[in-house]
C-alpha cells in the first residue's frame, strides 16, 4: 500500500510559545479511514492543518502525497497538495444565498479552469452532472435548488461532503465534521463518509471527540495526549477502556 | 419671503413650459441614473481593494480607502465647478460628478458589506486553494448582495437630489432650468420647478423604499 502521508518527529510549538505537540510519527496508507481523537485543545486540528501544509510545523518532516517538505511545503507544492485534498469543517461553510447546486460546484475552485465554478450558470455541463451525481451520493439530489440556508444542520453538512467529493480528491479530510449536529444527523454525516470514501477509494482523516464516531467509522484510530501519540492502532483492537484513557486529564 | 412666495403663485402651468420643464427634469433623471450606474460599477473594485482582509493589497488598501475617502469628503458641488470648467456646461460634467460622488458612497459601503460577509464560506473556499477574486465571486459578493442592493438604491435617491442641484452650477438638468427662472426674476415658473422636483424626489423615496423592503 502507497503511504498517503507520512510524518516523522514532527513539532508545532505557536509563535506564543504554546507548545502543541512534539516527536508526532504516523503514517497513513492509501483508502485507509482514521479517526484522530483527543480532548479538546489537545491539538487534533494543527496537527491536520500541519500534514497538509496549511500551517508551518517547528520541527521534524512531512511527506503529504508524494511532497515531501520540512516546516512548510513551497507555493507549488501546496497548490500540487491542495488540488488532491477535499476538506470539510465543522461548520459546513456554505454560501447562504447560493443554491446547493452552486455550493457543490464551488468545489471545483482551486482546480484549473476552477473559476467555473463560481456560480452553476456558468459551470461546465459535465460539471454540473458531476454535482448532481454528488448529490445523488449524499442523498440529496432533491435539494440541488434549493438556497442553501434552508437545509438543516445535517444536509448541509452533507451538501458540504459533496462539495468536497466533486474535486475526486485522493485525500479527504474532516475536521470535527460531526461536532454541531444533534445525534441522528452527526451519526448520517459520519456514515455517508464512510461509504463514500470506501466506494470511491478516498482516503478518509477525520478528526473528532466522539466516541461513537471513532469507533464505528473508522479503519485505524489515532490518539493524542499531551502532546504525543497515545496510541495508533487499528480501531478493532481499541477498546473503550483505551478510548476512556485517551479523554480522562 | 411672504412677498417671494407671493410673487411665485399661481405657478406657471402653460403647456410649452410644463413640456420644457418635463425635459429638463428627463435629463435630470438620466444625469442621476446613468451616473449612479457607472459609480456603481466603479465602486465595485474600490471596495474589492479596500475590505479588509479580502484585498489582494494587503496594507495597499489604505490607497483605495483614502482615494474614497477624498472622493466623499469634497463636496460634489465642488466636483461639478471643477467638471464644469474641464468639460464645459451640461449634462457630461453632471453626470461625472454623479460617478464621483457615487464612488465615495458605494466605495465606502460596499466595502463594509463586503468585511461583513460571512467568513466561513470564505475560508472552505481559501483551504482548497481558490484565488482571492474566485472568493469574491463565489462567496463574500453573493453574501454582500442585499446590502449592495440596498446601498445602490440610496446611492440613486441621493443622486436624484444632488443632480438638481447640480444644474444650479451649469452642470445640466432641472437646476439650470431653476437657475435661469430665479436670474430673470420668472418666479411662477421656479414655483412650477420646484413643485414638479420635490414630486419626483417624493417619488424616488417611495419607489426605492418598496425595492429595498423586497430585497432581504
Ligand atoms: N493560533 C494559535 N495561537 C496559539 N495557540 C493556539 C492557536 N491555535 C490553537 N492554539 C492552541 O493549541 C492547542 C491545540 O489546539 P487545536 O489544534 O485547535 O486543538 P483541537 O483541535 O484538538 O481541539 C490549544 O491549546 C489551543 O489553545
Ligand atoms: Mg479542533
Amino acid at each position: 500500500m502507497t503511504a498517503i502521508i507520512r510524518a516523522h518527529d514532527l513539532a508545532k510549538s505557536y509563535a506564543n510559545g504554546k507548545v502543541v505537540f512534539s516527536s508526532i510519527g504516523l503514517n497513513i496508507a492509501s483508502r485507509e479511514r482514521v479517526a484522530l481523537i483527543g480532548s479538546n485543545g489537545a491539538g487534533k486540528s494543527t496537527l491536520l492543518k500541519c500534514l497538509i501544509g496549511l500551517l508551518p510545523s517547528s520541527g521534524g518532516e512531512v511527506v503529504t502525497l508524494g511532497e515531501s517538505f520540512r516546516s512548510a511545503p513551497s507555493v507549488a507544492q501546496l497548490r500540487r497538495i491542495r488540488r488532491q485534498i477535499g476538506f470539510v469543517f465543522q461548520h459546513h461553510g456554505l454560501v447562504s444565498r447560493q443554491s446547493v447546486l452552486t455550493n457543490v460546484l464551488q468545489g471545483k475552485l482551486g482546480l484549473p479552469g476552477g473559476w467555473r465554478g463560481w456560480h452553476h450558470s456558468i459551470a461546465k455541463q459535465h460539471w454540473r452532472e458531476e454535482a448532481m451525481q454528488a448529490l445523488a451520493d449524499v442523498r440529496l439530489l432533491g435539494k440541488a435548488g434549493a438556497r442553501a440556508d434552508a437545509l438543516s444542520g445535517g444536509q448541509a453538512q452533507r451538501v458540504a461532503i459533496a462539495r468536497a467529493l466533486i474535486r475526486r480528491p485522493k485525500l479527504l479530510i474532516a475536521d470535527e465534521p460531526a461536532a454541531s449536529l444533534d445525534p441522528a444527523a452527526g451519526h448520517d454525516v459520519m456514515r455517508v463518509f464512510s461509504e463514500l470514501t470506501q466506494e470511491q477509494a478516498i482516503t478518509l482523516v477525520y478528526t473528532t471527540h466522539d466516541m461513537e464516531h471513532a469507533l464505528d467509522y473508522s479503519d485505524r484510530l489515532i490518539a493524542l495526549k499531551a502532546g504525543k501519540v497515545f496510541f495508533d492502532r487499528p480501531t478493532a483492537h481499541v477498546t473503550r477502556a483505551d478510548l476512556k484513557d485517551v479523554f480522562d486529564a | 419671503m411672504a412677498q417671494l412666495v407671493g410673487r411665485m403663485i399661481p405657478p406657471n402651468v402653460e403647456p410649452g413650459f410644463l413640456l420644457r420643464v418635463f425635459w429638463r427634469m428627463i435629463e435630470t433623471f438620466q444625469i442621476a441614473v446613468v451616473g449612479t450606474a457607472i459609480g456603481v460599477v466603479l465602486s465595485l473594485p474600490f471596495a474589492w481593494l479596500s475590505a479588509k482582509d479580502i484585498t489582494p493589497l494587503g496594507p495597499f488598501r489604505h490607497i483605495s480607502r483614502i482615494l474614497v475617502s477624498l472622493f466623499r469628503t469634497v463636496p460634489d458641488l465642488v466636483w461639478a465647478l471643477l467638471f464644469v470648467s474641464a468639460v464645459g456646461l451640461g449634462a457630461v460634467a453632471g453626470t461625472m460628478t454623479i460617478v464621483v460622488d457615487t464612488i465615495g458612497f458605494c466605495g465606502r459601503f460596499f466595502a463594509e458589506a463586503m468585511e461583513d460577509a460571512d467568513e466561513r464560506p470564505q475560508e472552505a473556499l481559501f483551504a482548497i486553494g481558490a484565488s482571492r477574486f474566485s472568493v469574491l465571486c463565489g462567496a463574500v459578493l453573493p453574501d454582500a448582495l442585499p446590502s449592495l442592493t440596498n446601498t445602490t438604491l440610496f446611492a440613486l435617491e441621493k443622486a436624484v437630489r444632488s443632480s438638481v442641484v447640480l444644474g444650479l452650477v451649469g452642470a445640466g438638468g432641472i437646476g439650470q432650468e431653476l437657475k435661469v427662472a430665479f436670474d430673470l426674476f420668472q418666479y411662477k415658473n421656479a414655483s412650477t420647478i420646484i413643485l414638479v422636483i420635490f414630486t419626483i424626489v417624493v417619488l424616488m423615496e417611495f419607489v426605492t423604499d418598496r425595492l429595498r423592503s423586497k430585497v432581504q
